[in-house]
Formats: C-alpha cells, structure tokens, sequence
C-alpha cells in the first residue's frame, strides 16, 4: 500500500546542521538573548538597495548571462585588483553565484572524483564536510588548535596530505574561531602545496573583515598559487546583504568554464535585482564596509576582555565576527554550557562542536549585535559562569 | 578619536574603562579625552533621553517658529539669547527659509505653553509673528526610537 521513497543514502545520513538544532530550541523560549546569529545586524546600506530597488522600477527582471552581469563581473575583477592584488579576466575567469554557498559547492563537484579526499581545516563553517560527501568526495579535517590561533600549519597540512587528496579548503578568516592566516603563514601552507598537485578551494567570505594593522591576504595572490586557486567571496558578510543571495568564484580559466557549465544547468543565474544592487556594492562601498568593520571592531575588543575577566580563556580573534572562548573553566562540555546557559539564563550561543569534533571545549559567540545587547548577555554570561566555577 | 566621541554620542554612560577596551587605548587617554573636550566646549554636557509620556510627569513640547527682526550691531543674536534664558526654552535654533528662529519649548499643559507665547515671546520687541505647532508624538529623539522596539528579524543558518 505505502509508496517508500528511495532517497540518496549519502543525503539521508548527513546530520542536520548544529547551529540550526540549537537555534530551534532558543526560538521555542521568551526572552532569550541570542549571539548566535552569524550574519550582520547591519541593513544593506541604502545607496546599494536603492539600485536594486531602481533596477525593479526600470523593469530588469529578466535572467541575466549566465556567468552573471558584464558590469558586476567586471565591477568583481576591480574591486578584487583593489583589494587583494589580484588580476582576473572578467570574461573567463569570474563567475558570480547564489551565495558563497553555491560557489563552494560547485567548486568541489567540478573537482572531486569518488573516493577522492578533500583537507578540511576545522573547527570550520558547517558546510564543507557534507557538500564533500555529496560531491563523492571524503572529507579529512585537519584540526586546529587555539594554542596556534586556529590557523593551519604546514606541519598538519603535511601530514594530513595522502596521493587521494585533491582539494584544500581554506576557510579564512575562519567562521566559528575568528583565525586568519597572515601573508607569512600563506607563504609556509603554499610551500608544501607546490610541490603537490592539490587544488585550493580558499573561503574568503570574511576576507573584508579582518581586525589590526594588516589586512586579509589571499592564498591566490602567493606566488604560483592563483593558477590552483578557486577565489570564494560575496556580499553577505561584508556588505551587510545576506538575504539577496549573492557571492562569486575567481579562477583559472579551464576551471571556470566547468564551473559555469555546473552553474548554467543547477541555477540559471544568480538574481537580477541582487547584481544590479552589488555593481554599486562594487564600486561604492567601500566606506560602507570600513564603517561596519570599525564597529565591529569596538564589540570584539569590548566582548574579549570581558570574556577573559570572567576565565573564559579567548584566543583574540583577529577576523569574521565570532569569539570563540574554551569554557574549560566550568567544566562542562559544549553542548552542556549552551543548554544549561540557555535554560538557566536565556542566552544562546552555539557549541564549539557544530563545527567540528575539534570545537569541543569551546562556544561560538557572534558579535552581529548592539553593544547594549551584548553587554545584557555578558552580564548574564558572567553570572553563569560563577556559578559553575563555585561548584 | 572620533570613535570615542561616536561612542558616547551613542551611549554617555560607558565607564573610562570600557571605552578604552572598546577603543584599544587607555584610560588615561579616554579621561584625558573627554576633560579636553568639555574644557574646549565640544562636549556640552551628559544627559538621559526620557520618554516622559511613560512617566507620571504631565509633559508637553511645542515647536514655535518666530519671525523677528534682527537688531543692527546684533543680527539675531540678541534675541536669540533672550529666547535662551527662559527656562521653558528647551532649544532655540536660527533657521533659513520660511522663518528666523525654531524655539522648543516644553510645559505642563498646552495652555502653559500657549501662555508661555503670548505673554513671554510675542511680547519681545524684535519679535513680528508667531506659529505655535505642538507635538502630539513623539517617534523618535535624539536618534533613539520611541515607539515599539526594534525587532531582530534574522534567522539561523
């Protein structure tokens, strides 16, 4: 009588995203105080809507080339010359995309073959692992440690490389840890890659959002690297423009036309009204991304120290927007602290471990809030942690 | 340091101490800071934005526009500073366009305030006209909403 549906076994048995999960439950509950959300509190600023909304009343709802407008494309290749020193042909080798998500994924299906191992760096944004599996691949996490500010190092990079392996993903600035790799990091990681054929898929989402003196430096722009480089960003994070679903991949040519065909056959292309929006994105906000920046620059210096004056131990993150303290000192494990934090003070932040076997220890606390929210919950955090430091 | 005076903009009562976390600096230098400012006038002084409408206070503000005739050594400045002492003034701004001075003006009642026009502002020398518009709400001040709370609207993903 029953129709069973036959589902692709690998889909069925790949978990539910952990920051999802717990979401779920703080939803379920009044006043709760949440740092768990992981995109800006920041409106797109209005010069950006306002060409989206122009875009609307001129009538262009039409699907745009494939690859993506001529003018973003080439909006992308300046701004990424400006930005990060790095040339790309805007005809070939840029593909603008639905999210970063959709680059990431086409990117590791247009590069792994069954049974071939992908590096991933973790604690690390939920999505590598089981877009890995999906594409076919194996996912191997390289772990990193907050005694090295989670950056990865060419000794576990070493070790972890096996003549299966294909790809790297490099997810800096890293989501949940807030690590990032400086130039003279890159040029080590790029030192034992040369000599290898394996491919990088570099995360740079974050890459606007980096704090102190230096900023982000991507692994494409390492001599030799741009050739086995596929470049991921977007106008999420940066630009405060989650919701229009918009990202973009750089790379070599031949990689790029594969990618595109991938792009062509899953999505069309990415939103009309969303391109238009990120062309003045592109060439206008610059000043937009610094003011975001600056202030999220004064909440993670205000919600470090207060951090570490209640002993929960802080590796300084230097970019994104999280914070990721050990919670050692209470002796509970992650899932325990954000549970018992949630029910005992209404405040909700993400175990360590939705990202990874290796974030265990640890929580993620998202700084995409106003200061007096912030300030509301590291009270409250505080009052938390005495009582588990008491008993 | 304009940050530092973004920050206070935003919130006056920030301890030394935060600020300077906030801001990578010391406190010495935030306290040096702000004494200079408030020695050089920047910074005219620390006060709560209140929403008196949830308060028992009886509280009403009315925005009066004034056409005055400027005096020859003093321009507006003379009356501008009468204006100023009265206590019921709360601001007093020179204008362009359609008239010369916006005087807020805040009492207990509408007919204080009303009062308040004829017999204290009308009376002035240089003063030509009035226009008294009072507020019925008030929806946001001082850059911070009066009306609802600001909701988070974002998801998880």
């Amino acid at each position: 009588m029953s129709y069973r549906i036959r589902l692709n076994k690998t889909l069925e048995q790949l978990k539910p995203s952990g920051i999802r999960r717990f979401f779920d439950i703080a939803c379920e509950m009044d006043d709760v105080i949440s740092l768990s959300i992981g995109e800006p509190d920041f409106s797109t600023p209005w010069h950006i809507r306002e060409e989206g909304i122009n875009s609307l009343e001129n009538g262009k709802t039409w699907y745009t080339p494939n690859a993506g407008l001529a003018k973003l494309r080439e909006g992308i290749a300046n701004y990424t010359e400006r930005h990060k020193g790095l040339c790309y042909d805007p005809q070939k080798e840029i593909l603008v995309t639905v999210g970063g998500s959709e680059a990431i994924d086409l990117g590791l299906r247009s590069l792994i073959e069954p049974g071939d191992e992908v590096l991933i760096p973790e604690p690390s944004f939920v999505c590598y692992s089981p877009l890995t599996e999906m594409a076919g691949g194996i996912p191997v996490p390289i772990v990193t440690k907050a005694e090295d500010a989670f950056r990865l190092t060419p000794d576990a990079l070493r070790a972890a490389i096996t003549p299966r392996t294909r790809v790297l993903i490099m997810p800096f600035p890293n989501n949940p840890t807030g690590g990032v790799m400086r130039r003279e990091h890159l040029e080590q990681i790029a030192k034992v890659l040369i000599e290898t054929d394996v491919f990088v898929v570099s995360d740079e989402i974050y890459g606007e959002l980096t704090y102190g003196d230096s900023a982000h430096v991507s692994i494409a722009s390492i001599d030799g690297m741009q050739e086995r480089t596929m470049l991921i960003s977007g106008f999420s994070k940066a630009f405060a423009m989650t919701g229009w679903r918009l990202g973009y991949a750089c790379g070599p040519s031949e990689l790029m036309e594969q990618v595109i065909k991938l792009h062509q056959y899953a999505l069309m292309c990415a939103p009309t009204t969303s391109q238009y929006a990120a062309i003045e994105a592109m060439e206008h906000g610059d000043a937009d991304v610094e003011e975001m920046r600056a202030e999220y620059d004064i909440r993670r210096r205000y919600i470090v120290d207060r951090l570490c004056g209640m002993g929960l131990t802080c590796f300084e993150p230097e970019g994104a927007f999280y914070v990721f303290p050990s919670v050692a000192i209470t002796g509970l494990t992650s899932e325990e602290f954000c549970q018992r934090l949630l029910k005992e003070k209404c405040v909700a932040v993400i175990p360590g471990t939705a990202f990874g076997d290796s974030g265990e220890g640890f929580v993620r606390i998202s700084y995409c809030y106003s200061l007096k929210h912030i300030t509301e919950a590291m009270d409250r955090i505080e009052q938390f942690v005495e009582n588990y430091k008491r008993t | 340091m304009d940050k530092l005076l973004k920050l206070l903009d935003s919130n006056a009562r920030l301890t030394n101490t935060q600020l300077a976390v906030m801001l990578g600096c010391s406190e010495k230098e935030v306290s040096d800071h702000i004494a200079e400012w408030e020695r050089d006038g920047v910074i005219r002084g620390f006060k709560a934005i209140i929403d008196w409408e949830r308060t028992d206070r009886a509280y009403v503000t009315a925005l009066i526009e004034l056409r005055v005739t400027p005096k020859r050594d003093l321009g507006f400045e003379g009356i501008a500073e009468t204006i100023m002492r009265f206590e019921e003034v709360e601001s007093v701004y020179l204008m362009s366009g359609g008239y010369d001075l916006a005087v807020i003006v805040s009492g207990q009642t509408f007919k204080d305030i009303a009062m308040f026009v004829a017999k204290r502002l009308s009376t002035l020398d240089s003063v030509l006209s009035t226009a008294t518009h009072f507020v019925l709400r008030r929806y946001k001040d001082s850059g911070v909403l009066f009306l609802g709370e600001e909701k988070d609207e974002r998801g998880v993903l």
